[in-house]
């Protein structure tokens, strides 16, 4: 009778309940801590603390990353990643990574920290993604963070549980990226609040680990606490050679109960486009086609995948890219990159045009690497298209898949990748 | 943070906003290194009278969806240091909700409270028993009654302070063992 949220919740409270109901609130264990930018408020936090309790609850279970400002954009940020090094380092953070292994919520997973069950805080909103590892994960601020990395607890609302059935076969080149903006822009950016997502059905079956990524990535950007894929044999085989925790999926009961059921088809779903300023503001492609772009982001920790790289290189191979477009490509962790230049991906995309960049956030949330002026468009495979988010308010962000960004690059307006 | 006596009883006057305001243009990205001059932009591209004419005690009422997006702490954290008093909506993005608990800023939720108030409006809040009024129009809405839980870190001027409040107590009690 219980959905995955409840039960890894009833598993993880502090007084060890068998069966916990949505709505009420309980004081959990915490499996796995991640900061990284705020740190640098947790640190401060801490002064705050007398001395003798100014100590990390379990410093194996504490993840610090530096992947915002990456490098240091300007004094300023290189003083804050300086102060993070020194608090990891006073507080002997078993687990530190430093400004070149990429985006956390690429890089936890691919070290093996992240796997099924767990309960799992991160001082990003995007921590959902670890959904995707059927592991009940979401971000925090530096202040809850403060709270967790002294006591090693925090409360929780047991959340509502949704279910999304999604079912179908993907068109070529239509992703995972298309599905969950289908569902932004249908639904709306609330429909989730509070709630943890279920995504279930052939489509999601079928979806590879990467793309199931992007789908509870998003999740967050619907509202959702929790956002899991399928929690099947995938997992276990992504996670064996990378992790030597115990491997063994939380799947909900057959009667569990939730609070809505959705059905999605996706047999005859177009590549969707999210336009300024809402990420509900959702278009399919045929709907834009023609809107003169300017940048293409192609990286985050949406889309910064192999696989997202990958279909760009199909899309771009041979080709040059518009002339007025600046096509920038991050792969979100240093292990992608490396593949991407094994495998000639990179090659074909900078003999495109594209410009590559070290993993990192980069311009997702308008740090560096990529701003945009007034009067300018992005097409981006990030998560967020927020007024001002890249730079200029007087900018246009328009969020799409990876294919639909190589698409448009290659021709300056937005384009469906099925054109090309 | 100002710290104040807890006081359940606010009156202030009404800033009012639309639904899905994001922590984006509440603490933009660009101006996230400088809080200071970050204060000069807060909420500038939905009301630009905000940034320089709110006042102590001020109360938000929006639509649905308010504080949704980043994880940033700044969002609840400029509105507080600002004056604002509270921000009463139908519903919130969940890190924003946890967030502004954590630092002791109230958030009541109703569900059609937005249709019950004009900018300048005056408000009077009740955060403990969630009755707001509105002083110009003499409507009384009855909001969702916070959490026990949030109330006690409310209480305390934040979840921080209680930690202080617990780990003194822990040291104390380490003190009478010895
Ligand atoms: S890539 Fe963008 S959305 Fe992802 S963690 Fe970095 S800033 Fe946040």
């Amino acid at each position: 009778m219980s959905t995955i949220a409840e039960k890894i919740l009833a598993k993880a409270s502090v007084e060890k309940r068998e069966v916990v109901k949505p709505g009420e609130y309980l004081n959990c264990n915490i499996d796995l801590a991640m900061g990284h930018i705020a740190l640098a408020k947790v640190a401060a936090n801490f002064m705050g603390i007398k001395k003798k309790y100014r100590k990390v609850w379990d410093n194996e279970k504490v993840v610090g990353i530096l992947d915002h400002f990456s490098p240091a954009p300007s004094e300023r940020w290189a003083l804050a990643h300086q102060m993070i090094r020194k608090f990891a380092r006073e507080q002997n953070f078993k687990y530190f990574y430093d400004i070149k292994e990429g985006i956390c919520h690429q890089v936890l997973p691919e070290k093996g920290h992240v796997a099924p069950g767990m309960l799992i805080v991160g001082t990003d909103s995007h921590t959902t993604t670890y959904g995707a590892f059927n592991a009940a994960s979401c971000g925090i601020g530096y202040t809850d963070m403060t709270i967790v990395f002294i006591k090693g607890t925090l409360w929780f609302r047991v959340p509502e549980s949704q279910l999304f059935e999604i079912n179908g076969k993907l068109d070529k080149r239509v992703m995972s990226k298309d599905i969950i903006l289908y569902i932004a822009g249908k639904y709306g950016t609330d429909i989730g609040t509070y709630k943890s997502m279920e995504f279930v059905g052939d489509a999601m079956d079928n979806l590879s680990i990467a793309s199931r990524m992007t789908i509870s990535n998003m999740s967050l950007e619907l509202g959702a606490k929790f956002g899991f894929t399928p929690p099947d044999e995938k997992i276990i085989k992504w996670l064996k050679p990378r992790t030597d925790r115990p491997l063994e999926l939380v799947k909900p009961d057959e009667d569990a109960k939730y609070s809505e059921t959705f059905q999605i088809e996706v047999d005859n779903l177009e590549p969707q486009v999210a336009c300024p300023h809402s990420v509900e503001n959702v278009k399919p492609v045929s709907e834009v086609k023609n809107v003169k772009i300017d940048q293409a982001f192609l990286g985050s920790c949406t889309n910064g995948r192999i696989e997202d790289l990958e279909i760009a290189a199909e899309i771009l191979k041979g080709k040059r890219i518009h002339e007025d477009v600046r096509l920038i490509v991050i792969p979100a962790s240093q292990e992608i990159w490396l593949e991407a230049a094994e495998r000639g991906i990179s090659k074909i995309l900078i003999e495109a045009g594209g410009i590559i960049g070290n993993p990192n956030c980069g311009p997702c949330f308008g740090a560096h690497m990529g701003m945009l002026a007034g009067g300018e468009n992005c097409i981006s495979s990030s998560n967020r298209n927020f007024k001002g988010r890249m730079g200029s308010e007087k900018a246009g962000i328009y969020l799409a898949s990876p294919a639909t960004v190589a698409a448009s690059a290659l021709t300056g307006v937005i384009t469906d990748p099925r054109d090309i | 943070m100002v710290k104040k006596e807890w006081n359940p009883v606010l009156k202030g006057t009404v800033w009012k906003f639309g639904e899905n305001v994001d922590t984006d243009v509440i603490t933009p990205g660009k101006y996230l290194d400088n809080l200071g001059e970050c204060k000069k932009h807060v909420l500038e591209t939905l009301d630009p009278e905000f940034p320089a004419n709110v006042k102590v005690g001020d109360i938000i009422i929006a639509d649905k969806n308010f504080g949704c997006g980043s994880s940033r702490e700044t969002a609840p954290e400029i509105l507080q240091d600002m004056g604002v008093a509270a921000v009463i909506a139908p519903s919130f993005g969940r890190i924003f909700y946890r967030n502004s608990f954590s630092i002791g800023f109230p958030l009541l939720e109703a569900d059609n409270i937005a249709e019950f108030f004009n900018k300048g409006d005056i408000a009077e809040v009740n955060i403990e028993t969630a009755v707001v009024k509105n002083l110009t129009t003499n409507k009384t809405i009855q909001c969702k009654e916070i959490p026990k839980i949030l109330m006690d870190i409310l209480k305390s001027g934040g979840q921080l302070e209680l930690l202080k409040k617990e780990l003194k107590a822990r040291s104390k009690a380490e003190k009478q063992n010895k």
